[in-house]
């Protein structure tokens, strides 16, 4: 303020010609080692707890399905009181949490330890924790690789018609229109209702077979309607850095095509991209979880998340923790996705935020 | 209107009819790419019959015919007959089936949209507070949740566990927890949008020039603040409906509700063709619709909003 006011007076401060002392001088010495925008970024989402509590949670969800069916005694598909040669003990069907049936019993009595089924069974008298843990991995690699199959077609979609311009990109984005003002779900069912048959005859004895008809049509549909934003995205980012200052300075001092694309453009685009991508994992596991849930999703005996919920509703009075116990994953996944992108978001591109 | 706004509605209205051709297109084709066609499911059928079967129903016709035979039926609402409900027509049963999820989708948007605006002028309003927080986290957790999980969650806490409400959609109050369900999403969303625009409004310089000029505060939020911030939430519409069409497709199938979602899913477990065609390309059209009213009146109401 004092300062000023001598500004205002027009007088020179004798002050400011002063050699700068040492201390002045270590003030403006730079401190921290130069960070890349990744760096930058990295440690933006360090700070955002939110994001990173998510993170782990991810993290934890997704090493648990993949790492508990390697020792737990129980497979998915085995019914428990069923073995060849012998009737069927139907004791196994419907236990509660931590309950045992008769033959288990008798073997405890005896001494042996045996595992218990920490979820109970379901009616079938499949051990239901690790039909859970199972149904989670088929819904986050479903997730997983649908949003990779959105990403492959949009970048591939979306750069051409950035690139090439004129009417190859008029006539892109007018189909690009019409997919997205499509209603998506009502067209997702119509076609997962319909391919599901074809498919599975086509499959039959390849090696497609075991992963079931009704996820290659979720991923066929996933291939056919959902690109359509990520092109649109991806169309839009390159347009804009097309016209950059530091694209054309390139250019200007003799800069190749292959050049600007993998220095400028390329390296610009990549953490939209990466974050759309992330973003589309969720909804993508919300596809899935709405299918199996109609009966249109994974085949059974294989579980999803979805299809669990939905078998679950026949016994609701009796074992309602059947319907809550996935709900809940689901939930958790959904939830601590879109957290954690928003968070990439937020940290590595904060234009984006909308 | 200037002759700007004009061109652009005549550009989207000409879309949505090109999109609703486009669905019908793709369902008719897509139905008819079928192996066997729509009578595969039937069990121990002679070929005579079959035959019989399909020249009733005009399956026997070319393609082409059948392509523009059913288009001009379409135009003029006639779905054909149902074929696994002998003796109905499909444009009956999804009559019957439109009355109640008509009543479930317009209350459940219209709660969700005076709750939505409410609570998110609230949590604008008392800003960073704990009233804030707590809207905050709860329309969070509200965005995240499925559909199917919500209505199955409160189908056990309150028709099952307290059994305070009906689970089946068809009893008297039966159509409560379905509402609830449906809204929950919606209702989370508007509110959401109503906060981020409504803080974006309370920082325009309007405001403050009422705040200046002595306004009274109730006068400044719902005459200034609170109606400029409904902008945004007019583009939701149609959104919201496709939402509450596909919700509702499983919300009926959850509590037994008898509406038209119910009748789609039913069809397609049934293989119901002439159903399933009928059901997707009048819900598709009614969500066409929508987002294209929406997305009009939010560039009519909006002076500042730039046309394309």
């Amino acid at each position: 303020m004092d300062s000023n006011l001598k500004k205002l007076s027009m007088q020179i401060n004798v002050d400011d010609l002063l050699p700068a002392s040492e201390q002045e001088k270590e003030y403006m010495v730079k401190m921290r080692p130069s960070t890349t925008a990744f760096q930058d970024g990295v440690r933006r989402l360090k700070k955002n707890k939110v994001a990173m509590a998510s993170f782990i949670i991810i993290i934890l969800i997704t090493l648990s399905s993949i790492l508990i069916p390697i020792f737990w005694p129980y497979k998915y598909e085995a019914m428990l009181g069923v073995t060849p040669g012998q009737p069927v003990d139907s004791s196994f069907n419907n236990l509660k949490p931590f309950q045992y049936s008769t033959s288990e019993k008798a073997r405890i009595e005896a001494g042996e330890s045996v595992f218990p089924h920490i979820f109970g069974t379901d009616s079938s008298g499949r051990d239901y924790f690790i039909r859970v843990v199972y149904g989670t991995r088929i819904s986050l690699a479903v997730g997983f690789f649908a949003s990779i199959i959105v990403l492959v077609i949009g970048l591939l979609v979306g750069s051409v018609a950035g690139y090439a311009g004129g009417m190859v990109d008029i006539i892109i984005m007018r189909i690009v229109d019409v997919i997205y003002s499509l209603p998506d779900m009502l067209m997702v069912i119509l076609l997962a209702s319909v391919l599901r048959e074809p498919l599975g005859k086509a499959m039959e004895g390849t090696v497609m077979e075991k992963i079931g008809s009704n996820i290659i049509s979720l991923f066929i549909i996933f291939a056919l309607l959902y690109w359509v934003s990520m092109s649109r995205l991806i169309r839009g980012q390159i347009l804009s850095l097309r016209e950059q200052e530091y694209v054309l300075a390139a250019q200007a001092s003799g800069a190749k095509a292959g050049w600007v694309i993998t220095k400028h453009l390329i390296p610009n685009s990549i953490s939209v991209i990466v974050i759309s991508t992330a973003l589309q994992i969720p909804n993508a596991i919300f596809t899935e979880s709405y299918l199996s849930f109609l009966g249109l999703g994974v085949n059974a005996p294989m579980p999803s998340l979805g299809s669990l919920a939905s078998d679950a509703l026949n016994g609701l009075k009796s074992y309602p923790y059947r319907l809550v116990i996935p709900a809940i994953v689901i939930s958790l996944i959904v939830l601590s996705l879109n957290l954690f992108g928003d968070g990439l978001r937020d940290a590595f591109d904060p234009k984006l935020n909308g | 209107m200037n002759p700007k706004t004009i061109s652009y509605i005549i550009k989207r209205v000409i879309l949505a009819i090109f999109t609703v051709w486009v669905v019908f297109t793709l369902t008719f084709f897509i139905m008819h790419a079928v192996p066997g066609g729509p009578f595969v499911g039937e069990k121990a059928i002679s070929k005579a019959a079959q035959e019989a079967l399909e020249a009733k129903y005009g399956l026997d016709k070319p393609l082409s015919t059948q392509y523009f035979t059913y288009l001009n039926d379409v135009i003029h609402f006639r779905f054909g007959p149902s074929l696994k409900q002998r003796g109905r027509m499909v444009i009956d049963i999804m009559g019957d089936g439109l009355k109640t999820s008509a009543k479930l989708g317009v209350i459940a948007a219209f709660l969700a949209l005076i709750f939505g605006v409410v609570l998110g002028a609230g949590a604008a309003l008392r800003r960073n507070t704990i009233l804030d927080r707590i809207i905050m986290v709860l329309t969070t957790a509200f965005v995240s949740m499925p559909s199917f999980i919500m209505g199955s969650l409160l189908l056990v806490v309150f028709a099952i566990k307290l059994q305070v409400l009906p689970a089946n959609g068809a009893a008297s109050g039966g159509l409560i927890l379905p509402i609830i369900t449906l809204m929950l999403y919606p209702m989370a969303y508007i509110t959401r949008l109503t906060r981020s625009s409504m803080l974006d409004v309370l920082g325009q310089d309007y405001i403050r020039t009422a705040k200046a000029k002595g306004v009274p505060a109730g006068k400044i939020i719902f005459g200034h603040a609170l109606k400029n911030s409904l902008i945004p939430v007019i583009t939701y519409f149609g959104p919201m409906l496709a939402y509450i069409v596909t919700g509702s497709l499983v919300v009926e199938q959850i509590f037994a509700v008898p509406g038209i979602g119910r009748a789609f899913v039913s069809s397609i477990i049934n293989r119901d063709y002439m159903m399933i065609m009928g059901t997707t390309i009048v819900l598709a059209t009614l969500i066409v619709v929508m987002n294209l009213v929406s997305d009009i009146l939010y560039k009519v109401v909006d002076p500042r909003i730039t046309l394309e």
